[in-house]
């Protein structure tokens, strides 16, 4: 009957879009920032794993680790801590979801003319500034516990943006993971399924020459791995790496990796999403 | 050019939606005016909340079609966003903001620039009584007041439609009052409000058309008046002895509830009194009290659905829906 009108049609903008992600995005921070024990327990997790790994295993690993590091397990640990730190804080990306998914919060942006890509990337990026604001923390106390990169400021940098990069596309992840499971119970178990073997089984901790051959083969491999080798290179210098590794080959495959990873999380989270909320 | 003012601006054409065997919408048509306040009357699960949400384009209809201000919802949501605000059955509202923080936010999604996003904040929760706990975290606030501030969020973007999700539940009979004064005076202002209640008296105080809801169907609609004159000029009640119950309404074929009074409609007057006690004298039953009187709403909905409606009156204990279950489980930080 109303086939007389019809109504031009409206797109949201990339810029509209840009600009909804940053609003969604100082929303997620603003959380952060009114919550700063939410920040503190982001902290000290890393901060008693680069403790605890240092003088539990420091004596046992320390002969093992190659000179690169100045002779301290500790400057050897910190850059594959950084890592593990960006893994266990991506689960915040999918409990934030969850939550806002499940207090109506969703409905609420759903029912807005904004982008819908907005409340996905909007969460990520927050989530991206909380990690790099934790991540100097876990630097600074890393220096008063006696760390020191071996480079200079611009490849302790690159190290840095190295890891961010590893975050974000992890944060995807677990917004995939999240949008799926839609239950903070369940995801947070579920989150820990890829997590654990990935940071476990990787040169996070130690050098995976001191792993057993058959576990080489899939931790030598693995994208926890090359990002860490990336790094720790990177912070250490390339003799902080196995002989066959440079640091050039490192920070590429860590770097196709986050890539790779998030080309493949980001357009299943979107499409996660859709399902999630109708 | 066509014009505007005959267009309906909602309009459902016999829309569909299933939840798996759950047939929450069977088809539901509905017309409404521009300038008036609508109330979807109807009890739990009757398909309200999926109506609204199909309506904000929040869920695709499997069949039919809808359109705000004249765009198609399916089409073009995006264009519909623009026209409307939607206050949910629960208030979604941002804990650790501000009340201002989380109304400027909506109204930056809205598309306003900061300088208006900010004037119109300011404006909605002058409105609200929310001005002097604007600067405080929303996580202070009592019940009512998250509800006020979603409200007052909804209206941000100066919508054409305001969908409004059970807006009273939950909130104090003083604040009700208030809200019902504060879209009464939307109305005044030109914007149409679609609202769902379970209660009678809200629908019959604050809407100009009722339509009732049940089983994903749209039963009847109309006036608060007009609903009550379908049942002729007045209702029969009857109250028997308990053991009476069941042969008495088997002996007046109402098939409502088992126990209470029983209601039926009396559309010759006193001759159908005369003829309930009749029917009930030749089963053998004394009435413990039996009599005529004008038809409420209640009794509209009773004759409709076969249901009792909520108490008029919004209890503490309320039961909550489905989603409202859910989202307790994740517990208070
Ligand atoms: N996402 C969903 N998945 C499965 N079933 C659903 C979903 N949403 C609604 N339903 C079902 O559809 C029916 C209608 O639900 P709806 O929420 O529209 O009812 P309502 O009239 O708003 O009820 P209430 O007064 O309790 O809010 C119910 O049987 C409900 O269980
Ligand atoms: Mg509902």
């Amino acid at each position: 009957m109303s086939s007389h009108s019809r109504p031009r049609r409206a797109h949201v903008s990339p810029v509209h879009a840009l600009k909804d992600t940053v609003v969604i995005a100082r929303r997620n921070l603003l959380r952060v920032v009114r919550m700063p024990q939410l920040l503190l327990f982001a902290t000290v997790q890393p901060v008693m794993f680069l403790v605890l790994f240092n003088y539990v295993f420091g004596g046992a690993v320390g002969r093992a680790i190659p000179p690169a590091a100045g002779g301290e397990y500790l400057n050897w640990l910190l850059p594959g801590v950084l890592l593990q730190m960006a893994a266990f804080g991506s689960t915040q990306t999918a409990m934030g979801l969850i939550e806002d998914l499940n207090n109506g919060v969703i409905d609420r942006f759903r029912s807005l003319p904004m982008a819908r890509s907005a409340v996905l990337a909007g969460r990520t990026m927050a989530d991206l500034v909380r990690n790099l604001f934790v991540l100097a923390l876990v630097l600074a106390l890393g220096y008063l516990l006696g760390f020191r990169p071996q480079t200079s400021f611009v490849p302790l940098a690159g190290g840095v943006l190295v890891a961010m990069m590893f975050a974000f596309a992890l944060s995807w992840v677990m917004a995939c993971i999240g949008l799926a499971v839609k239950n903070s119970e369940a995801a947070q178990p579920a989150a820990m399924i890829p997590i654990f073997p990935m940071v476990f089984a990787s040169s996070i901790f130690v050098p995976t020459e001191t792993l057993p051959d058959w576990l080489r083969v899939f931790a030598d491999r693995q994208p926890v791995t090359r990002t860490a080798n990336a790094v720790r290179s990177l912070i250490l210098g390339e003799g902080a790496l196995a002989p066959s590794l440079t640091v050039a080959g490192e920070v590429t495959a860590a770097v196709l990796w986050s890539f790779a990873v998030l080309v493949l999380a980001a357009p299943l989270a979107v499409r996660l999403y859709r399902r999630a909320v109708s | 050019m066509q014009d505007n003012r005959m267009q309906p601006i909602v309009r459902a054409e016999q829309v569909e939606k299933r939840f798996g065997t759950i047939h929450a919408l069977a088809g539901v048509s509905l017309e409404i005016e521009a300038g008036i306040i609508y109330a979807l009357l109807g009890p739990n699960g009757a398909g309200k909340t999926t109506l609204i949400r199909v309506l904000a384009t929040l869920l695709k209809p499997d069949a039919g079609s809808a359109t705000v201000a004249g765009i198609d919802v399916v089409h073009d949501p995006v264009a519909v966003r623009n026209r409307i605000g939607l206050a949910g059955q629960f208030a979604a509202v941002d804990e650790y903001l501000t009340g201002r923080e989380a109304v400027e936010m909506v109204g930056r999604l809205y598309n306003l620039d900061a300088r208006t996003a900010r004037e119109r904040a300011a404006e909605v929760l002058e409105r609200f009584s929310l001005a002097g706990d604007a600067d405080r975290l929303v996580r202070t606030y009592s019940g009512g007041m998250k509800r006020r501030l979603d409200l007052a969020a909804s209206l941000v973007g100066q919508p054409d439609v305001l969908f409004l999700d059970e807006p009273t539940t939950g909130i104090d009979p003083r604040s009700r009052l208030e809200v019902w004064a504060l879209i009464r005076d939307l109305v005044g202002s030109g914007t149409t409000v679609l609202l769902t209640t379970q209660y009678l008296d809200e629908a019959d105080q604050l809407a100009d058309r009722i339509g009732v809801i049940h089983e994903g169907k749209l039963i009847s609609e109309g006036t608060g008046n007009e609903l009550k004159d379908r049942l002729g000029g007045a209702v029969i009640h009857v109250d028997v002895a308990d053991e009476a119950q069941e042969a008495s309404r088997a002996a007046l074929a109402v098939d409502q509830g088992a126990t209470g009074t029983i209601t039926l409609p009396a559309p010759d007057g006193p001759a159908s009194l005369v003829a309930a006690v009749r029917t009930l004298d030749a089963a053998g039953i004394t009435p413990t009290d039996i009599g005529l009187r004008r038809p409420t709403l209640d009794d509209v909905f009773v004759a409709l659905t076969g249901h009792a409606t909520e108490p008029t009156q919004p209890g503490n204990g309320r039961r909550r829906g489905r989603r409202g279950r859910r989202r307790r489980a994740g517990g208070q930080p």
